[in-house]
């Protein structure tokens, strides 16, 4: 990595919730920078803001104080096109087919539709749906949905893709298959992914650096480059870096 | 969610048969109960005025004075009639609604409380206003469908997944894209829903409205006949009633089958 400006950066983040006069503070402190086509995972217990940061991330929440800057000389960000979601459920309208649903932000956006019917079908085949085009959600597994809202969120070529536990509602050996699937996906695509998770074995697996929060109050915990090499395998969870990784977040997350 | 790799529905074939098995099915049912009605008055030697067999009530249709054919388009323009109007005003109703909070925190509780009001108790009403005939007859079915349809319209604007809504802000789309691409698709399976409750009222209403005051329509027709004892008019009466909400039903259940897939429809 260069030492130019980096594509995202956060410097004391803080945000607070009120409900009915009694404050609840979300985020505080968060600071961090992410390099452009990093994969960061944003990992802690429920309650620790990481949903809340991806949510400042996208511009969807406000802040009370702190600096966000997304976007560098090197690699302009507009706001408007170049963010990728994809949330907990697939979120696919049911009654469009998958090519359709895949579709929708290039249509919000107004891009050239057969240029997009184009890209939709080569993303398709890229997160593994060839032949599923023409389907509709119901017909597929939540898996293969999950898929298609990742294809969804390529599809205006973004250069972020924010990830809020993506594979969580998925039973956990299709998690593993997925893991595996969206590494391919992040290095053919070629993109920066902020990726929510509170599965630890998962945020040291997919991360090339790893953000431990953690709750009560919301704190950020830890921030660590994870050396383990690229492309990722199964294997290496079982691996004794792997561990060491593991047991560093059990430990900030008071799990041992 | 389903877990992955497990593959949904069946096999097109052996749907195709399972529906042709329940299609069968219904169509065998409905021939034994007319059996069973045949049989009944039959062995039990009923009297025609209490109960006439199939063969009388279908007898019925040969008096040239009940003029069938008169009747049945009065009774059908008033439930189309009114059906149509409640359709097309409820759901533009509620669309205002959804674009205006304010004027949906003005209109909805309203709207609820009227609801409250068995449509039946304004006939006599509507008759003082209005005088009787088609149109306070078409009015009747009108107030009796409308609400439903109001209220499962605005029901279903409201429900979107905030979620998607986040996706659509990320994107900067604007309120009618929104409206378009996910809040109104995202409705349609339960303004069908209240389409159809709405379709069985909208008899209902024309008929009471008939039965309040009129001069012609199948409703009408049973009152005039009531008088004589002709009970096997009375029996052809309802069953072309019931034909004329079944003809509704089927026009807005195909509808539904045309513009909503299968999986969001609301059962």
């Amino acid at each position: 990595m260069s030492m130019a400006e980096p594509f995202i950066h956060l410097a004391g983040v803080r945000k607070v919730y009120r409900t009915r006069g009694v404050e609840f503070l979300a985020v505080s402190e968060a600071t961090f920078d992410v390099e452009g086509g990093e994969l960061v995972a944003l990992v802690g217990p429920s309650g620790c803001g990481k949903t809340t940061l991806l949510k400042i991330l996208a511009g969807l929440h406000s802040y009370e104080s702190g600096t966000v800057r997304i976007g560098s000389a090197k690699q302009p960000f507009d706001p408007a096109r170049d963010i990728g979601m994809v949330f907990q459920q697939p979120l696919l309208l049911k009654w469009r087919r998958i090519l359709d649903n895949v579709l929708l932000p290039a249509e919000i956006l107004g891009l050239p539709l057969a240029a997009s019917r184009e890209r939709a079908r080569h993303l398709l085949a890229l997160v593994g749906l060839s032949g599923a085009e023409l389907k509709y959600p119901y017909e597929l597994s939540g898996g293969m949905q999950q898929r298609a809202a990742i294809a969804r969120a390529l599809i205006h070529d973004p250069k972020l893709i924010l990830m809020d536990e993506p594979f969580g509602a998925l039973d956990a050996m299709t998690r593993e298959k997925m893991n595996l699937e969206l590494l391919r996906i992040w290095q053919e695509a070629r993109k920066t992914i902020v990726f929510v998770t509170h599965g630890i074995t998962e945020a040291v697996f997919l991360g090339t650096r790893v953000i431990v929060l953690t709750a009560g109050p919301a704190r950020m915990a830890d921030n660590f480059r994870v050396e383990l090499p690229h492309p990722r395998t199964l294997d290496m969870k079982t691996s004794e870096l792997f561990g060491d990784y593991t047991r560093r977040i059990y430990h900030l997350l008071g799990m041992e | 969610m389903k877990p992955a790799g497990e593959t949904t529905g069946m096999p097109p074939a052996a749907a195709n048969r399972d529906a042709l098995q329940r299609y069968s099915f219904a169509v065998i049912i409905h021939l034994l109960l007319v059996l069973a009605w045949y049989l009944f008055v039959k062995i039990g030697q009923v009297p025609k005025f209490v109960m006439p067999s199939p063969y009388e009530t279908l007898h019925a249709l040969l008096v040239p004075n009940y003029r069938w054919a008169e009747n049945i388009a009065v009774t059908s323009v008033e439930i189309f009639g009114g059906y149509v109007l409640a359709v097309v005003i409820g759901i533009a109703l509620a669309l205002v609604f959804s674009w205006s909070r304010w004027l949906e925190m003005a209109t909805m509780p309203l709207l609820v409380s009227l609801n409250m009001i068995p449509k039946v108790a304004l006939g006599p009403l509507i008759i003082v206003w209005f005088k009787y005939g088609i149109g306070p007859n078409i009015m009747m079915a009108f107030a009796i469908c409308f609400f439903p349809i109001v209220l499962t319209t605005a029901r279903g604007l409201r429900e979107v997944e905030p979620e998607l809504l986040d996706l659509v802000r990320t994107l900067r789309g604007s309120r009618w894209q929104l409206f378009t691409k996910i809040q109104f698709p995202g409705a349609l399976p339960y303004i069908f829903s209240g389409m159809k409750v709405a379709a069985i009222l909208a008899v209902a209403g024309a008929i009471v409205g008939e039965f309040l005051g009129s001069d012609r329509g199948l409703g009408y027709l049973m009152l005039q006949v009531q008088v004589t004892l002709d009970t096997a008019a009375m029996f052809m009466a309802v069953i072309l009633i019931t034909l004329i909400g079944s003809v509704l039903y089927l026009l807005v259940l195909g509808l539904e089958r045309l513009l909503v897939v299968r999986d969001a429809r609301l059962q």
